[in-house]
C-alpha cells in the first residue's frame, strides 16, 4: 500500500498540476469569465468616472498597484512543478508584479497624504 | 485504502480550491471599495488600505495553492521585488510619470512572461491543453504584454530624457503603415498559432513583433502627448492581466485587469477630448509634422515686465488665477509658488489655480505637485470651473505653460492646436508670462498671448522670477 501512495500521488499530481483542464473542473467556465470580464469593466466605468481629477496621478499608481495583481499568475507558474525554464520565467514575473504592489501602494499613499484642505492653524 | 487515500486527498484539495476562489472574492470586493473611495481626497487613503488588503488575501490564497512546490524561491523573488520597490516608490513627485510608465512595463513584463510560460508548458503536456480558447488569450496576452513592456519603457526613456532615447517625436515616410503591418503580422501568427498550437516556431515571431512594436508605437510621440499615451499604456497593462485571467481561469485577475483597464481607457479619453484629438490622431499622427506650419508668423514683440512691476500689480489684485504648466515641474517652483500663493492670501487676495487636463506629463500631475507644496486642494480648480471667471481675474499669472493657454486654439483655424480647449487666461485684465526664452513650446507653435495688449513677460527661470515676486510681496508691504 505504501508503494502505492508515490503513484497515487504523482497521479494526482499530473491531473491538478496545472489549472484543471476543461471538464473535470465545474468552475472551468468560458461564458461566466465574459460575463465577469464585462461586468468589472462595467463597474470599473462607472466607479473612475466618480474619482476626483484631483487624484488623477494617484488614481493610476493604485489601479497599477491593483493590476499587479499578475501576482497571482506568477506565483503559480513560478511555486507549480514544472520544468525549470519555466519556473524561472514565473519567478521573473514575481520579481516585476511585487515591484508594481510594493511601489504602488507606497507611493499613492505618499500623495494621498499631500491632499489637505487649508488647515486653520496654519498661516 | 488506497481509494479512501484518494477520496480525502481529493476533498481536501477540492476544500482549499474553494478556500482560495472565497479569498479571491472577498479581494475582489476589496479593490472595487478601493478604487471607489478615491472619488474624494477625504477618503482616498483608506483606498489605499482596502487595495492592499485584497491584495495581501490574493496572495495569501494563491500560496495555500496545493499544486505550489517551490517556495523558496518565490520568497526569494518577493524581496528582490521588495527591494527594488520600496525605492521606487521614493521617486520626487516630478519623476512620477516615469515611475509609472516604469511600472507599465513591469505590469506589461509579469503578463508576457507567464503566458510565454504557460503555452510552452501546455505545449510539452499536449497540444489538446491548448484549446482555441487558451491560445487566443495567451496570443491576446503576450501581444499586449510585450507590447507594453517596451513601449512603456520607451516612455519612460523619454519621460527621463535618457540622452540615447530620442526626445523630439521621430517621424519617417510610411511609418504608419509598418507599424500597422507589424502588428497585423504578430496578429496573423497568433492567429495561425489558434488554428495549429504546435507550429511553436511562430510563438517566438509574436514575442519579438510585440517587443519591436512597442518600441516603433512609441518613437514618434512627444512630450506633450505623453499624459494620453501613458493612460493608454495603463489600459494595455490592464488589459494585459485580464488576458491571463482568461489563460489560468482566474476571475479575480479578470476583475482587476478590467479595472485598471477601464480606468486607463477612461482616463485616455479624458485627455484626448482635453486635445480635442482622437486616439488614432494621437497615436499615428505624430506632433512633429507640425513644426513648419508654426515657423511661418510674422515678427512681433513681446512687452516685458519688471518684477517690481508684476508685483505692484499682484498686490492690487482681488482675484489672482496661477496657471502651471510642465515648466513648473521642470524647473522645481513648487515650493516657491506655494511661497507667492501665501503673502497674496496673507493680503486677502483671492488665489486659485487652474489646472489644464494634460498640463504636466501624466493625468493629475500638477495637482501633485502642487499638493505636495502644501497648496489646499479646494484652490486646485479644473478648466471647465474656472473659465467662466477669468474675465473676473485681475492676474492671470502663467508659470510655464504653453500651448493649453495659447488662444489660437480658439480662432485660428490654421493652427494644430485649433479646437483644443483652453484656459483663458488672456480674458483677464492683465496677464503674466514666465518664461525661459521666447523659444515656442514643445510642439513648436508660435503662442498669440504672448504678444496680447495685456500680456507682460517676465523671462527668466520660473523658480528664479516666482521666488523674487513672493520676496517683492512678502516685504514692503506695510509701507504703502
Amino acid at each position: 500500500m505504501l508503494f502505492h501512495l508515490p503513484l497515487l500521488l504523482a497521479a494526482l499530481q499530473t491531473g491538478t498540476a496545472s489549472t484543471p483542464q476543461a471538464g473535470q473542473d465545474p468552475t472551468f467556465d468560458y461564458m461566466s469569465m465574459l460575463f465577469v470580464f464585462m461586468l468589472a469593466t462595467f463597474i470599473g466605468f462607472e466607479v473612475i468616472r466618480r474619482v476626483s481629477r484631483l487624484l488623477h496621478t494617484p488614481l493610476m499608481s493604485l489601479t497599477n498597484a491593483i493590476s499587479a495583481i499578475a501576482v497571482v499568475g506568477s506565483i503559480i507558474l513560478a511555486g507549480g512543478d514544472h520544468p525549470t525554464y519555466i519556473n524561472v520565467l514565473g519567478l521573473v514575473a514575481v520579481v516585476a508584479s511585487v515591484t508594481n504592489i510594493v511601489s504602488g501602494f507606497l507611493i499613492t499613499d505618499r500623495m494621498l497624504k499631500m491632499f489637505k484642505k487649508r488647515e486653520p492653524g496654519r498661516q | 485504502m488506497s481509494q479512501s487515500m484518494i477520496l480525502l486527498v481529493t476533498t481536501g484539495h477540492s476544500a482549499s480550491l474553494y478556500l482560495i476562489q472565497f479569498a479571491y472574492l472577498v479581494a475582489t470586493a476589496l479593490f472595487i471599495f478601493s478604487l471607489k473611495w478615491m472619488s474624494d481626497p477625504k477618503t482616498a487613503r483608506h483606498g489605499v488600505f482596502a487595495g492592499v488588503g485584497g491584495m495581501l488575501l490574493a496572495v495569501i490564497g494563491t500560496l495555500i495553492n496545493p499544486d505550489l512546490v517551490n517556495y523558496t524561491s518565490i520568497a526569494i523573488a518577493v524581496v528582490i521585488g521588495t527591494a527594488i520597490g520600496v525605492p521606487l516608490s521614493w521617486v520626487p513627485l516630478t519623476a512620477v510619470p516615469q515611475r509609472t510608465a516604469l511600472s507599465h512595463a513591469f505590469g506589461g513584463l509579469a503578463a508576457g512572461l507567464v503566458g510565454t510560460g504557460k503555452y510552452y508548458l501546455w505545449l510539452q503536456e499536449g497540444p489538446e491543453q491548448l484549446t482555441a480558447f487558451r491560445m487566443t488569450a495567451i496570443a491576446i496576452e503576450i501581444i499586449l504584454g510585450f507590447l507594453t513592456f517596451t513601449g512603456s519603457l520607451m516612455a519612460a526613456g523619454k519621460l527621463q530624457e535618457l540622452r540615447w532615447i530620442p526626445q523630439r517625436p521621430v517621424t519617417y515616410r510610411g511609418q504608419n503603415l509598418v507599424n500597422l503591418l507589424l502588428l497585423a503580422v504578430a496578429i496573423g501568427c497568433g492567429a495561425a498559432l489558434v488554428v495549429n498550437p504546435t507550429w511553436s516556431i511562430l510563438f517566438p515571431a509574436i514575442i519579438v513583433l510585440s517587443l519591436l512594436f512597442g518600441i516603433l508605437l512609441i518613437i514618434p510621440i512627444g512630450g506633450a502627448d505623453m499624459p494620453t499615451v501613458i493612460s493608454l499604456l495603463n489600459s494595455y497593462a490592464g488589459l494585459s492581466a485580464v488576458a491571463m485571467g482568461f489563460v489560468l481561469d482566474n476571475k479575480l485577475l479578470i476583475t482587476a485587469g478590467a479595472l485598471d483597464g477601464s480606468s486607463g481607457f477612461i482616463l485616455s479619453v479624458i485627455m484626448c477630448r482635453a486635445m480635442n484629438r482622437s486616439f488614432t490622431n494621437v497615436l499615428f499622427g505624430a506632433f512633429g509634422q507640425v513644426q513648419q506650419s508654426g515657423a511661418v508668423t510674422e515678427k512681433k514683440t513681446a512687452k516685458t515686465e519688471t518684477i517690481e512691476g508684476a508685483a505692484q500689480i499682484l498686490e492690487q489684485a482681488q482675484l489672482v488665477v496661477i496657471i502651471p504648466g510642465y515648466g513648473m515641474a521642470v524647473a522645481q517652483a513648487q515650493r516657491m509658488v506655494r511661497e507667492l500663493f501665501d503673502h497674496l492670501t496673507k493680503r486677502g487676495i483671492d488665489v486659485k489655480f487652474a489646472i489644464h487636463p494634460v498640463a504636466g506629463r501624466m493625468p493629475g500631475h500638477m495637482n501633485v505637485l502642487l499638493a505636495e507644496a502644501e497648496i489646499p486642494y479646494d484652490k486646485l480648480v479644473e478648466m471647465d470651473s474656472i473659465n467662466p471667471e477669468m474675465s473676473q481675474a485681475d492676474v492671470a499669472l502663467v508659470i510655464g505653460a504653453n500651448d493649453v493657454v495659447n488662444p489660437a486654439a480658439r480662432h485660428d483655424k490654421s493652427s494644430p492646436i485649433y479646437g483644443m480647449p483652453i484656459i483663458d487666461a488672456d480674458k483677464a485684465r492683465t496677464c503674466f508670462a514666465i518664461k525661459r526664452t521666447m523659444n515656442p513650446g514643445f510642439a513648436g507653435i508660435e503662442n498669440e498671448l504672448y504678444y496680447a495688449d495685456k500680456t507682460y513677460m517676465l523671462f527668466g527661470d520660473a523658480k528664479a522670477v516666482v521666488g523674487a515676486l513672493a520676496k517683492e510681496l512678502s516685504g514692503g508691504s506695510g509701507i504703502h
